[in-house]
């Protein structure tokens, strides 16, 4: 069997073993998602006249501030449902069965693709969740062509892996789960000093450029404009680079920490 | 990437010709920061035997399997498994072996009977020779009621049994078992045995670790002592028994006269004048027994019981740990040796 084709056919078999782990087992994932719930339905119905009076000049009513939130919330699910993945890879690495694959000739790597695999899968399901919440209150994309739903789909996806690749890898070095849920407090923590709640340019100028380039900002920038219209500009770029980075990133530190010895 | 093939997997049991070796190891060393684990272990297994790697809590058991196994990397020293070399060829050690830990190795999250097949597609079975593999050992390891519930319900025993099961999957041709018995109780222990017998009639290489002295003279061809991270002696359970002095014979006498008379007709011997018992020194052979029994007759004494002595592997296991022991390890736990 070449490479690729066991590298195929192990993870895939990971990934059946995982899936497996979140039917059987679906409260974590429920708990993540109702993060992101919660923070729209607050940020929309008990925040919604401040924050709304506070944009495009103070012109803006309701709809226009959920039109604005839904697209960071999204991400931020994301950002929610891969803590959940740190948590379960750092549990499944003191688990016995995790020996005995090590012991057993097959593609290593699966053992974490699985997960990702798995994780993104769970990513685009509470995005879809969370999404249909947001349309139930009213969010609507204004003018979103076929190929812009695609791509925003696309950036959806592609931004769960770049993010699940780091949970990996802190699920990893973390060793148990309270540990891991520590760890991988930046990808909650980072949502809400991004431009999900309030536009950059609307906080402190020291803060604004941490506040813009750190990965949420350019994907939901992205997002923003592919699903209403808005400027994009440099933030497609921008976001293609973070969610490449961090994916390749993710992908070796995970690797090299899973290939050292287990203690 | 790994090919199937395996050396060593010529008919296990050709039957008269000297077997290759299924494990050989060269001063393997592995340690812990300061804390030296194992401390340069030689081995060599024959394949199709059963051999047992006997010692303490501690005294480098498990990390010696974990190395065989490729779980992790020696220090130094070289090993073969299967005719692999564990540091450059660990994919071609690892198509030949099974694992069976000390702690299972079973997904509990999900049923026995999908651990099964989770393992046949890790060995790239098709489903249907995968659910006839899984069906078939679980019906073997008597686990066919219990292969729809989750693993983490499970007995101690059931998840030992689950788990080795797991590791037949594949064939394996050298199986690690490491403390297959620890924990379990006296009827699980039995069963345990019975299965491990099995594996060897069907020519498979078992490397069992234990420090059960029972479990060791019970099941392996060989047995190697490991303390303090180095092997104390290695031998047949026989020859590790002859290692040490101890053997004796008893003779009990119920009247006093005749024992006495007993104690000075037979000369150099260990006295016991409460329980009128007189010990002689003796290897057990049959000349030494008819030596004593002449001399009792021509003294026309008779003994109201005699038994014979041999020393059994406790005493081994005390005489050849013991004395490294109290030095180096006060807190050495006692209890391990039974």
């Amino acid at each position: 069997m070449s490479t690729l084709s066991l590298a195929v056919r192990d993870s895939s078999t990971m990934l059946r073993r995982n899936l497996l782990h979140a039917r059987r087992y679906p409260s974590l994932t429920l708990n993540l998602l109702l993060t992101p719930v919660m923070l729209l339905l607050l940020f929309v119905y008990i925040f919604g006249d401040v924050m709304s009076a506070g944009m495009g000049g103070g012109g803006a009513d309701r709809s226009a501030y959920i039109a604005y939130l839904v697209p960071g919330i999204l991400l931020m699910t994301i950002g929610g449902t891969t803590v959940g993945t740190a948590v379960s890879v750092s549990m499944d690495m003191s688990e016995g069965v995790i020996a005995r694959f090590r012991t057993m000739p097959i593609h290593r790597p699966s053992v974490l693709i699985g997960h990702v695999v798995g994780s993104v899968l769970q990513c685009v399901m509470s995005v879809i969740l969370v999404g249909a919440v947001g349309v139930a209150i009213g969010f609507r994309s204004t003018d979103a062509t076929a190929l812009e739903w695609l791509a925003a789909f696309a950036l959806l996806v592609v931004f769960a892996m770049a993010l699940t690749w780091i949970a990996v890898g802190m699920g990893l070095i973390s060793p148990n789960a309270e540990a891991a849920s520590n760890n991988a407090l930046p990808l909650v923590f980072l949502p809400l000093i991004s431009s999900t709640f309030v536009p950059v340019d609307a906080m402190p100028g020291w803060f604004q450029p941490i506040a813009e380039y750190q990965p949420f900002t350019p994907a939901i920038e992205t997002l923003r404009g592919l699903l209403l219209g808005t400027e994009i500009g440099h933030n497609g770029w921008l976001a293609v680079a973070w969610c490449l980075g961090l994916a390749v990133l993710g992908y070796f530190w995970s690797k090299s920490v899973f290939d050292r010895d287990p203690n | 990437m790994p090919s199937s093939v395996m050396p060593t997997s010529i008919p296990p049991q050709s039957g008269g010709h000297p077997s290759p070796a299924a494990v050989s190891t060269v001063g393997l060393r592995k340690s812990y920061g300061d804390k030296t684990v194992l401390d340069g272990i030689d081995l060599r297994i024959p394949a199709g035997s059963v051999f047992a790697l006997l010692g303490p809590n501690g005294a480098g058991k498990t990390t010696a399997v974990k190395i065989l196994s490729t779980l992790i990397t020696a220090d130094g020293g070289q090993a073969q498994v299967a005719g692999h070399d564990i540091a450059t060829s660990p994919d071609g050690v690892r198509a030949a072996i099974g694992v069976t830990g000390q702690f299972s190795a079973v997904d509990g999250l999900i049923t026995g009977e999908e651990n099964m097949l989770l393992m046949a597609d890790l060995h790239h079975l098709s489903r249907r020779e995968g659910r006839r593999v899984a069906a078939e050992l679980l019906e073997r390891f008597d686990l066919t009621d219990a292969a729809k519930k989750p693993a983490s319900t499970y007995s101690g025993g059931m998840k030992r049994r689950l788990d080795l099961a797991m590791t037949l999957v594949g064939d394996p041709r050298i199986i690690f078992l490491d403390e297959p018995t620890t924990g379990l109780d006296p009827r699980s222990r039995h069963n345990m045995w019975q299965i491990i017998r099995q594996l060897v009639s069907d020519g498979v290489t078992v490397f069992l670790t234990t420090q059960y002295l029972e479990e060791a003279d019970e099941l392996a061809d060989r047995i190697a002592v490991l303390n303090d991270g180095k092997i104390a002696a290695e031998g047949t359970a026989k020859e590790l028994k002859r290692l040490i002095p101890g053997g004796h014979v008893r003779l009990r006498f119920t009247d006093p006269a005749a024992y006495r008379s007993a104690a000075s007709a037979l000369g150099e011997v260990t006295r016991d004048d409460e329980s009128l018992t007189l010990q002689i020194p003796s290897d057990g052979s049959q000349r030494e027994l008819r030596t004593i029994l002449d001399r009792l007759d021509t003294a026309a004494i008779e003994a109201d019981e005699l038994t014979v002595h041999t020393p059994d592997l406790d005493d081994v296991f005390f005489a050849l740990t013991g004395n490294t022991d109290q030095p180096n390890k006060p807190n050495q736990p006692k209890e391990t040796v039974r």
